[in-house]
């Protein structure tokens, strides 16, 4: 059925052959219909799963090895069982995807809203909670219109709300809008945000949100995609979820592809068994770099990834692997630059947004990314100065110090993280700057350095050394005559 | 005076700090535990009263709890078992070198024009811990140069490190949250809201623990050096919750005040009054000299003995023709020097300290005294019988929120209007004026079905329930409604008795020493020490009254009514401060000699024929007592201008003058007078270990068995009429207030504020004016709606500009009632 093209109502959605776990009911026009759903088994899982006690339904979770489609990879079975027994406790849905390159949320918010909302009732039902937050990017206008028509339908047809369907379980699912900070994608800057605070991020610890969340009470922060993912795994059972992906990462994943690729788009793809190069280059998803050009880099896993070269294309989409060779996976987000990229103008692209998205709570990500920022901005204004590559390297070194965190988990079989991280800020923002720049520096260093070659001071620099120019000797006389 | 001096029993978390094994104290923070234990971590966000929030990243410091060295902020990270904690290893270095670093990028360097110069713990860290030098070539960021955020606070922002303290004050501590961050990443900028001004009462305090110079306190800019500032500890003598303080001066003058944390006052904040109105003491209105006033209105400058001379003169009339007013003002030493001469010298009890608006000195003498740490422990019930705190005691104010916010405390409120607390109330007897006696009696009686005074049978249950149950009870009681009699506040007080048998009350009077006056014995019936043993005075003194005074509304009657020769005006001024104005005025052209003892020439003073001037805050040495009965100590920094000299120094002089003398001439014979003469009171001496603590608390024990009867009854409500609530706001006309200019102009206008469903009833519409009639007067003014005014009641403050609102204030009427109609067209011309 695949037809292997662009879905005209679904921009950026490439109907590629391959499972379809998440994306089914994309080809649909009206895919975000109740109609829609219940034709194609929407909400037949939660009917299921309401006659099983809540803990089995957890369990059913653990079982799966749902990994988290947020950037962490954490296993969604194990994050829900950190909650203590405390009531009440929530569950909020992390709706504000803003990771760079990072499109797929949207789409799954606008084209199969009932998904959603399934999947957080399941959720909901499975962590014995009922009250659920649904929190949407401020910019997508046409996700929070689409969830909010079919929250409507899911109350009026006693798929949400109190007695569902006819049980004695209650669940409401409340849509919050955000308003446009990349920061609220942090799970405790999203809490902030959702109690009507700045959206900045909580100190991990005490403010774990599985213990200490929103309103201070437990709350479990799930992504969209893993969440949509849990209606097909309660109809299809976790032996047929497995079957797909690997054995470490079962499932798919949606991964949006962008940049200098033949057909870039959000393609639901295999977990951990499909290389990058079959990504960027098989028929089947982008079909090949633009105009025949190189690959010079690509960016894995969203904006905060350290880049990947050419070495690195065979490597299978696997989190353990892809941290073992120095990036992650992140939130499926890969950017692909061939060679006619500027490297110093790449970094200085991802390190403006940091620096632009910075809360302003850390002094060293509030400074430093802006410090940052400048410089490279600096150099490409032909002003660079050769002491400015060290300069930039310290100070990542004094927003990250070390290695950077990696995003990987021990329990999930993966490398550890170096806990707790490596880093002199409260959340990994400000780190995230610094792997642009040390990609670029490692790896291109010959690039900066012929712009540095090339450079006059700057205005500022010239300005200071002219008013610092006082001949010191001169100025002795001066004072003893 | 720190939390941790000797009262908390070290629970035992052991750590290691340096390598050294400590033992921090249950849930302390380590930068608190490394602080105890002589090792300071740098910080900028972190304030030991406020909650951490981790932001400036400053408090980094290498800890390991078992899983490897990892950089924490030690600001929010309590100490657990068995942490290493390592502050001087490279790693810590290099974080702090680096936040540092960072820091100062965009920093200007306009040190030498910035008023935190010299005292800046940038400056400091700067030094201590930084780079040494900036590698940032880069344009700094900039902003337009201080812009004022409100009336007496200016914002830097290019000297802002966002450390988040005044913003976190403002909406923690202060509870007006006007200032907030906008903007992000490094365009972050603390600012106020668009048309709403940071006017907190509490904006100094974000001056104070600003770490650099982005905020500035509009009195203080660039008006010296910290290096050339000289400084004393004293206390704060606005209002009665005596807050600590540090007065500071150069080449004479007062330049500011700095809160200083107390533990068991005020924790280290300063409402503007009391940070500000120090402006007072520089003021060119100061009566410098003495003055007499032989006919008309002109003053002529005399010398000491010529003014001393008419004064005694005045002085020796018959003992019950003679009559003080006022003495709130002075220090206790003054309180009891005067004390002395007027009731052990001259023989008179016509002595009032408190000026009409006050309640019975039994009441604050004999009832069990708390604390204001017990009014606020965690946990307990406050009842809050009393005028807004915020407007009227606002550092108590500030303890009072805490405790409901942060520790659970619980709060009934039994007031006649909303207050700055009703929000947090569990509970709140909205009692009408006159009604607030029979309550509380509904209340202790069970009588909890009917509606009385206004207050619903659900609420007095409530109240009940709260009031009766296991949590200890504390009662902040005072004068919330001038228009009504403060015998119904008493009859309140007998209520919360029978309800509350054990509870503590602490009381909420107007003017900073009253306390101390009452103490003092400048009221009548009660000799110092809330003695009435006339027989061990008669020993010490030379004289007791043999009869007992008048309160200010009988003194002022009497004076009218031509019975008083002699008044002496203490700092007093009925005129402008008494409730009922007319009386007032009547009293003083009544009087044949007014002996006014002052700073300032007010209205009533500039009636006055003997004008001795009087040294203020600043300029005196002695000894303040605070509503809890803490004695702090005031001290001197300047000297006073030209002949004024303080008060006590003057009662000496005149008792001299009409012998016997007092039998002191010096502060330190007097204090150990005191000690000698009043039962268990202790001897001052501020140079001593005294003034290390947080003052000696007297007199806490007395426990007298008051009589209260019946509840009165208050006369049954008119059906078209409101009734009046009179209470104060902290900006006024007042001396302090009026003779600070970065204060005067924070007063606002009168305007009469009434309740939404009363300006409906009243048919008010669009109107913006309202006709008050009164008796056969009648009076235009504006008026705004209030949700926090009850129904059939209405609002409006003394002593606000625009309309003196005690026109319709009779002594002796025991409650006020105005008919409220719409002004008609062209009313409010002119």
């Amino acid at each position: 059925m695949a037809t292997n093209d662009y879905v005209s109502h679904a921009p950026g959605y490439v109907d590629n052959e391959g499972p379809k776990i998440v994306t089914s009911r994309f080809l649909h026009d009206d895919s975000h219909t109740l109609a829609r759903s219940e034709a194609t088994g929407g909400y037949s899982a939660l009917r299921a799963v309401l006659q099983t006690p809540p803990p089995e339904a957890a369990d059913l979770v653990k079982e799966a090895v749902l990994l988290g489609r947020g950037g962490a990879g954490f296993p969604a079975g194990i994050k829900w069982g950190f909650m203590p027994p405390v009531w009440p406790r929530y569950l909020v849905v992390n709706g504000d995807e803003s990771e760079p390159g990072t499109y797929k949320d949207r789409l799954l918010m606008e084209r199969d809203p009932h998904q959603l909302i399934e999947g957080c009732i399941i959720a909901c039902y499975a962590l014995g909670l009922n009250q659920c937050f649904l929190y949407v990017r401020g910019e997508m206008a046409l996700a929070q219109e689409r969830i909010a028509a079919a929250l409507n339908e899911a109350y009026e047809a006693s798929y949400v709300g109190k007695n569902i369907m006819g049980t004695d379980v209650s669940i409401d699912v409340v849509l919050h809008w955000g308003a446009g900070a990349y920061i609220v994608g942090e799970e405790t800057a999203l809490i902030e945000s959702l109690e009507g605070n700045r959206g900045m991020p909580r100190l991990k610890p005490p403010f774990f949100p599985a213990a200490k969340g929103l309103y201070l009470k437990p709350t479990i922060v799930n992504n969209v995609e893993t969440l949509a993912n849990l209606p097909w795994i309660f109809a299809n059972g976790t032996e047929a979820y497995k079957q797909y992906g690997s054995e470490r990462s079962p499932g798919t994943r949606m991964l949006a592809v962008s940049g200098h690729v033949n057909r870039p788009g959000v393609y639901e793809v295999e977990q951990g068994v499909v290389t990058f190069r079959e990504l960027f280059y098989g028929d089947n998803y982008c079909q090949g770099i633009r105009d025949g050009n190189e690959l010079k880099m690509f960016i894995p896993g969203g904006g905060s990834a350290p880049w990947f070269f050419p070495e690195q294309l065979d490597l299978p989409m696997e989190a353990a692997d892809v941290g073992a060779a120095g990036s992650m996976l992140g939130s499926g987000a890969l950017v692909v630059m061939d060679e006619t990229t500027d490297a110093v103008k790449a970094c200085l692209r991802v390190v403006r947004f940091f620096a632009r998205e910075s809360c302003g709570k850390c002094t060293p990500c509030r400074e430093g990314t802006t410090w940052e920022e400048q410089i490279l901005q600096r150099i490409l204004d032909g002003h660079g100065r050769p002491e400015d590559l060290d300069l930039l390297e310290d100070i990542g070194s004094q927003i990250s110090p070390g290695d950077y965190p990696k995003a990987a988990h021990e329990e999930a079989g993966l490398t550890a993280v170096p806990f707790p991280p490596k880093q002199t800020t409260i959340c990994p923002l400000g780190p995230s700057s610094v792997a642009p720049i040390t990609s670029a520096l490692r790896r291109f260093r010959h690039e900066f350095e012929a712009k540095i070659g090339s450079a006059t001071p700057s205005p500022t620099e010239s300005r200071a050394a002219d008013e610092t120019s006082i001949d010191v000797d001169e100025a002795a006389e001066e004072v003893s005559a | 005076m720190t939390a941790t001096e000797g009262t908390e029993a070290v629970t035992g978390v052991p750590f290691t700090l340096n390598g050294t094994d400590l033992e921090a104290n249950e849930g302390e923070l380590l930068i608190d535990a490394a602080e105890r234990n002589g090792v300071h971590i740098p910080r900028f966000c972190y304030h030991n009263r406020m909650k951490p929030v981790g932001m400036c990243r400053m408090c980094l410091v290498e800890v390991d709890t078992g899983r490897g060295p990892a950089l924490q902020p030690s600001c929010m990270l309590p100490v657990t078992p068995e942490m290493k904690v390592e502050t001087e290893s490279e790693a810590t270095k290099e974080a702090q070198d680096g936040v540092l670093e960072f820091l100062l990028a965009n920093h200007p360097l306009d040190c030498p024009v910035c008023d935190k110069g010299g005292e800046c713990p940038l400056q400091d860290n700067a030094y201590a811990f930084g780079p040494g030098e900036s590698r940032f070539v880069e344009e700094k960021r900039h902003y337009e140069k201080p812009i004022p955020i409100s009336d007496l606070v200016h914002l830097d922002r290019e000297r802002c490190i966002l450390c988040d303290r005044c913003t976190r004050f403002a909406s923690e501590v202060a509870g007006d949250p006007l200032i907030h961050f906008i903007g992000r990443g490094s365009h972050t900028e603390v600012n106020t809201f668009p048309e709403h001004p940071f006017s907190s009462y509490f904006s100094g305090n974000t001056v104070q623990i600003c770490p650099v110079g982005a905020l500035t306190a509009a009195p203080y800019r660039f008006k010296a050096r910290p290096w050339d500032l000289e400084a004393v500890e004293s206390t704060a003598t606005v209002d009665a919750s005596g807050a600590r303080i540090l007065v500071q001066s150069t080449r004479n003058e007062l330049v500011r005040i700095i809160g200083v944390d107390s533990d068991a006052v005020n924790w280290s904040w300063l409402s503007d009054k009391e940070r500000f109105s120090y402006e007072a003491t520089n003021s060119d209105l100061r009566v410098t000299e003495p003055e007499v006033r032989d006919e008309g209105l002109t003053f002529r400058t005399v010398r000491w003995n010529e003014a001393a001379k008419t004064a005694v003169t005045a002085l020796s009339a018959p003992p019950e023709r003679v009559a003080v007013l006022g003495g709130a003002r002075l220090t206790l030493e003054s309180q009891y020097a005067w004390s002395k001469l007027i009731k052990g010298v001259v023989g008179t009890d016509n002595v009032d300290a408190q000026m009409g608006d006050g309640l019975p000195a039994a009441l604050s003498l004999g009832l069990p005294r708390a604390t204001i740490d017990e009014v606020c422990r965690p946990g307990g019930v406050i009842v809050l019988m009393a005028p807004d705190p915020k407007e009227e005691l606002p550092t108590l104010y500030l303890r009072l929120r805490h405790a409901i916010v942060e520790d659970g405390a619980t709060l009934v409120e039994i007031t006649p209007r909303d207050t700055s607390l009703s929000d947090l109330a569990a509970v709140r007897l909205r009692c009408t004026p006159g009604t607030v006696g029979q309550v509380l009696a509904a209340i202790a009686d069970e009588r909890l079905d009917d509606t009385v005074g206004g207050v619903d049978g659900f609420q007095l249950r409530r109240a009940r329930t709260i009031l009766t149950g296991a949590k200890p009870v504390s009662v902040v009681y005072g004068r919330p409604n001038l228009a009504e009699s403060g015998r119904y506040v008493a009859d309140a007080v007998g209520g919360m008795q029978r309800i509350a048998p054990d509870a503590t009350y602490l009381p909420a009077l107007r003017r900073g020493n009253v306390n101390g006056a009452l103490e003092m014995g400048l009221t009548p019936g009660f000799l110092p020490g809330g003695s009435r043993d006339k027989a061990s005075f008669e020993e010490a003194w030379p004289t007791v009254p043999d009869f007992d005074g008048k309160e200010t509304d009988g003194i002022l009657k009497a004076a009218a009514a031509g019975e008083i020769d002699t008044l002496v005006l203490l700092g007093a001024d009925p005129v402008d401060d008494y409730p009922d104005a007319e009386l007032a005025r009547q009293a003083l052209e009544a009087v044949r000699t007014i002996i006014a003892v002052d700073c300032f020439r007010t209205a009533s003073s500039s009636l006055a024929h003997v004008l001795l001037p009087a040294a203020m805050f600043g300029e005196v040495d002695g000894t303040f007592c605070n509503l809890e009965g803490r004695l702090s100590p005031i001290r001197a920094k300047v000297t006073a201008p030209g002949l004024a000299r303080p008060d006590w120094m003057i009662a000496a002089d005149l008792a001299a003058a009409i012998g016997p003398d007092l039998g002191f001439d010096s502060l330190e014979q007097l204090r150990s007078e005191m000690a000698s003469t009043i039962e268990g009171f202790p001897e001052i001496d501020w140079e001593g270990e005294l003034a290390l603590a947080d003052g000696p608390l007297i007199r806490l024990g007395r426990n007298w068995d008051l009589e209260f009867g019946q509840a009165a009854s208050a006369p049954a409500p008119s059906s078209s009429g409101l009734r009046l609530v009179v209470d104060r706001k902290l900006w006024d006309q007042g001396t302090m207030v009026q003779r600070s200019p970065s204060l005067a102009g924070l007063v606002q206008s009168a305007e009469l504020r009434l309740s939404p469903t009363d300006v409906q009833l009243l048919n008010l519409g669009d109107a913006q004016w309202v006709t008050v009639e009164h008796g056969d007067e009648s009076f235009d003014l504006p008026f705004t709606v209030d949700a926090g005014v009850a129904a059939r009641t209405a609002w409006l403050p003394m002593g606000l500009p625009g309309f003196d609102v005690r026109q319709l204030l009779a002594t002796g009427r025991s409650v006020t009632n105005i008919e409220v109609r719409a002004a008609e067209e062209g009313d409010t011309d002119g």
